[in-house]
């Protein structure tokens, strides 16, 4: 598997890397303006672009205009000329009938693209018997055979190259105009203002955007390029807040997901054949494989983001469930208390909060080595610390309860159920306000006593 | 017989069967997609599709696995690829509730990385000794014209439950396509009906990747929809266009393709409905851009007329009043040269205007070749003036408006303004005397300092009105 690394390997990935950096530069700015979607009608309508500009080369040839020679010289610019041209102008059509035609802009996507990638098929069949175009080839890329046609004796891929010009290109256009497109992306109403062409910088991006994807969809292909476009963007936003840190991130994660496709196109066909002992399974392409590799980051950044990182999400809201359970089980704790200066069992406790006492078991314990529960013979009292905490909720609840009552009409059940909620929710601050603006009751609507407030000290 | 007579007069079985099959998909593909370009999620169909591809591939190599020769089993790799196209959509949905990523990323990264697993799947597929002639590219680029009788039952049983489920549930979907909250208020399952309404695109979807491919089926939801959408406003209208334009897009596709058999059928469907898009963007009842720019040229030269009536009141109110009000509007001749002196006409605008003028009856030439305003050319050119003027003034009352900028700020919203703006402007300027037809301008106008006559005599009125 690895053991026969070679140079044509490590082409393949450096050619693959500099394609997928090349596109997530672009591909940062079109996730920021929604038009994720763009590179995926770009990929599909360079199409009917190679296949004219291919005709159009065969025909010269065939009048005599050009000779054998140059044709084959001119073959390749004039491709990658129809290609861009087509490209760009899918994006600009679309937009042109999303405008005119007030269409919705996805529609006028797909409208536009599908259309030309059938005249673009439909050029193929026509032109079957003297162009051999593989539409195949157009969408799946042809990875593994394009890093042999190399520049010269140098042996450096003609695509890498072309590639990393490609690359180059955008990270100079971005530095140069970092700041425009940022405020187009942002504000496009403030960008005119300062006297940034909003809808300039649109076009730009455009056409820089279809100059890439016409570049890198020959070495990996079409379907792959929509992978690169957006999915390392959308890794580098959820691992980050900052835009420039976005765009670097998206490139190291594009040269990742590169590196791991060639890895997972080497190892997994050969572990399948190994695992199911089915030797004549095929081998994967390098194209798939970084699209999937990506997609693998973008799950991962997914699960480990740190702002929005499903792990944090399910950290958080475990974090909010026991506070809540912690303090519901101290105000329960404060009114028996209050009531009956009794210590209270754990059993009692789990039924008064219709919890089984074995999940209550371990917040009463935490309570216990925060200091704020006593354990005396078996059941709990509250001590100073946890007599304070409580108070501050119970009186959270009380006031919660008055507020609602001057302002809305509610039962008495209305009034308890909103109170048990919120008042988890009410921060010092707020509760002070309220209780000002009920002029420091000092009873609740049924008729229970509202702690004071606690000294300051106490809050923190 | 020449093979266009064959392909018309569906002299072959084969084309017969085609045809009914893909007319049936065009139809029930419009007819979805037409709720789907109301709730904005027209390209849905196209990861549907792209992320059945795994699909097709995991269900031939497990049915290879199970039973070697098997693989291509159709029913099998069908049911593959609308699992893997309903698992996309999931994705899709999952990575759009993040709250960095927006619908349409979410779209593209569930695309990628579902056509990346099938691109893998596949080339690995091509190295098993049945996989080269598997038919599996079939799914990717299309087959129509090798529908086969079975393919067509089925088709016509799949869009017979499209259609009635789209038409029983039809005020359902209505609701939750445009006000999906006001649907959940009123008690209707919105979880559910979008549920039903993603299974019907898989459906629509899954069938069409067999004879149109997957590239393109998206075109079957998203063209007939969008074309149809410059017909009618009204839901159910629109869904029937929908439906008989896909309809139609098939049927065309279909015979074009077997009269000339380099065409491949899946290209020719979508651009024959491309061309009946076309036709809809221009000549479209609603929002069709010929009828757009008709409406904006007669309202352009509407505002030209009046402008031009305009300035013929300015310029014989230049002259000073005869003897009343109304009575030296159409005594008095004017000359081309006043009219134009008296504003700045965009050129060739003026003989343009002049001559519609005339030919709607506002206008007539005399005897020496000067231009008199008709009976019906007063009564306009008099509501145009007090319009403008009373518009003037209420800008200059309410707006701070000066009286040097007023006349450029009127002229652009005084030709909207309507017969109940007008006299809403009377009641709220109290001041301009009733029985006075025309209130004098609040400035001079361009008319009266181009003119030869002394002035003091429209100073001493301007006086008078203030």
């Amino acid at each position: 598997m690895l053991s026969d690394w070679s140079w044509l390997d490590t082409w393949i990935v450096v050619t693959a890397a500099l394609a997928a950096m090349s596109c997530a530069l672009p591909g940062t700015w079109l996730l920021l303006r929604r038009q994720s979607l763009l590179g995926d009608a770009i990929s599909h309508s360079v199409l009917p672009g190679i296949v004219l500009a291919y005709l159009l080369i065969d025909q010269l040839e065939h009048a005599g205009v050009v000779t054998r020679e140059t044709a084959l010289l001119i073959r390749h610019p004039c491709l990658f000329a129809g290609a861009a041209v087509t490209g760009v102008l899918s994006g600009w059509l679309s937009e042109l009938l999303s405008r005119i035609g007030r269409l919705d802009a996805g529609a006028a996507l797909g409208v536009v693209y599908t259309s030309m990638f059938a005249a673009g098929l439909l050029l193929i069949r026509l032109a079957a018997d003297r162009a051999h175009i593989d539409p195949g080839c157009v969408l799946y890329g042809n990875l593994e055979t394009i890093v042999t046609d190399t520049w010269g004796t140098t042996g450096i891929p003609r695509a890498a190259i072309m590639n990393g010009a490609l690359l180059l290109l955008n990270l100079l256009l971005l530095l140069m105009f970092f700041k425009e497109l940022t405020v187009s992306v942002f504000d496009p109403a403030m960008a005119v203002s300062i006297g940034i062409p909003a809808d300039r910088v649109q076009q730009a991006l455009l056409a820089c955007t279809g100059a890439t994807v016409v570049a890198s969809f020959e070495s990996v292909g079409s379907i792959l390029v929509i992978a690169m476009l957006v999915v390392p963007p959308a890794c580098a936003v959820l691992l980050t807040e900052r835009l420039s840190r976005v765009c670097w991130y998206a490139a190291v994660i594009a040269a990742a997901s590169a590196l791991g496709g060639h890895l997972a196109a080497l190892i997994v066909p050969e572990l399948t054949r190994r695992v199911f002992n089915w030797p004549e399974l095929g081998d994967a392409t390098t194209a798939g494989m970084m699209a999937i590799a990506a997609g693998c980051l973008f799950l991962l950044a997914w699960i480990c983001s740190p702002h929005d990182g499903l792990i944090r999400q399910y950290r958080d809201r475990w974090r909010l469930q026991r506070r809540i359970v912690e303090e519901d089980l101290l105000g329960i704790l404060y009114r028996r208390g209050s009531l009956l200066h009794e210590v209270s069992f754990a059993a009692d406790l789990g039924q008064l909060m219709k919890q089984p006492p074995r999940k209550l078991q371990p917040v009463l314990d935490r309570l216990c080595r925060a200091g704020a529960l006593n354990l005396q013979g078996g059941g709990y009292t509250l001590t100073a610390i946890g007599m304070r905490q409580a108070e501050s909720l119970v009186r959270s609840h009380r006031l919660w309860e008055s507020y609602l009552a001057e302002h809305f009409e509610l039962s008495d059940r209305q009034l308890h159920n909103s109170a048990e909620q919120f008042e988890h929710f009410l921060n010092p601050q707020l509760r002070e306000t309220l209780a000002e603006e009920l002029r420091q009751p000092q009873q609740d609507p049924h008729g229970a006593t509202i702690p004071p407030a606690n000294p300051p000290a106490s809050q923190s | 017989m020449s093979p266009w007579m064959r392909a018309l007069l569906l002299q072959d079985y084969n084309t017969r069967v085609v045809l009914l099959g893909t007319i049936f998909l065009g139809m029930s593909s419009g007819m979805v997609g037409t709720l789907m370009l109301l709730r904005r999620r027209a390209l849905v169909g196209d990861v549907a599709s792209h992320a059945a591809l795994p699909g097709v591939g995991f269900a031939y190599l497990i049915m290879e696995r199970i039973h070697p020769g098997s693989g291509k089993w159709f029913p099998g790799l069908l049911t593959g690829a609308a699992i893997s196209a309903g698992l996309g959509l999931l994705c899709s949905r999952g990575f759009a509730r993040i709250r960095r990523i927006r619908e349409d990323a979410a779209l593209a990264i569930t695309l990628s990385l579902f056509f990346g697993c099938g691109v893998v799947l596949f080339t690995m597929i091509q190295g098993l000794p049945s996989g080269q002639s598997a038919g599996l590219n079939e799914f990717v680029f299309g087959k129509a014209a090798a529908l086969l009788q079975a393919d067509v039952q089925l088709l016509a049983v799949a869009s017979l439950i499209v259609l009635v489920t789209c038409v029983a549930l039809e005020k359902e979907f209505a609701l939750l396509c445009f006000d999906e909250d006001f649907a959940s208020v009123n008690g209707y399952p919105v979880a559910r009906l979008d549920l039903l309404l993603t299974l019907l695109v898989i459906g629509v979807t899954v069938l069409g990747m067999q004879s149109v491919g997957l590239l393109l089926v998206v075109a079957m939801l998203v063209i007939p929809a969008a074309a149809a959408s410059y017909w009618s406003e009204r839901l159910r209208t629109r869904q029937f266009l929908s439906m008989l334009i896909g309809g139609a897009s098939a049927g065309l596709g279909v015979l074009i393709s077997a009269a000339v058999p380099k065409f491949a059928a899946g290209a020719v469907i979508v651009l024959a409905g491309t061309a009946l898009f076309v036709i809809s963007l221009l000549f479209g009842r609603t929002g069709g851009i010929v009828w757009r720019l008709r409406e904006q040229w007669n309202f352009r030269q509407q505002i030209g007329l009046e402008d031009l009536l305009r300035t013929c009141f300015e310029v014989l109110e230049s002259r000073g009043p005869a003897t009343g009000p109304s009575d030296w509007l159409s005594e008095l001749p004017i000359s081309k040269a006043e009219l134009e002196a008296a504003r700045d006409w965009v050129s060739g605008r003026l003989p343009y205007l002049l001559h519609v003028a005339c030919y709607q009856g506002l206008l007539r030439y005399d005897a020496q070749g000067n231009l008199r305003l008709t009976s019906s050319g007063r009564r306009r050119a008099i509501l145009a003036v007090r319009t403008h003027r009373l518009w003037e003034r209420y800008l200059i009352e309410h707006a701070a408006e000066t009286p040097e900028t007023v006349d450029r700020r009127a002229d652009r919203t005084e030709h909207l303004l309507r017969a109940d703006a007008v006299e809403e402007l009377e009641a709220l300027l109290p001041q301009i005397e009733r029985p006075m037809p025309v209130p004098t301008s609040p400035h001079e106008t361009a008319a009266s300092e181009s003119s030869l006559l002394p002035r003091p005599l429209l100073k001493a009125e301007d006086q008078h009105a203030q």
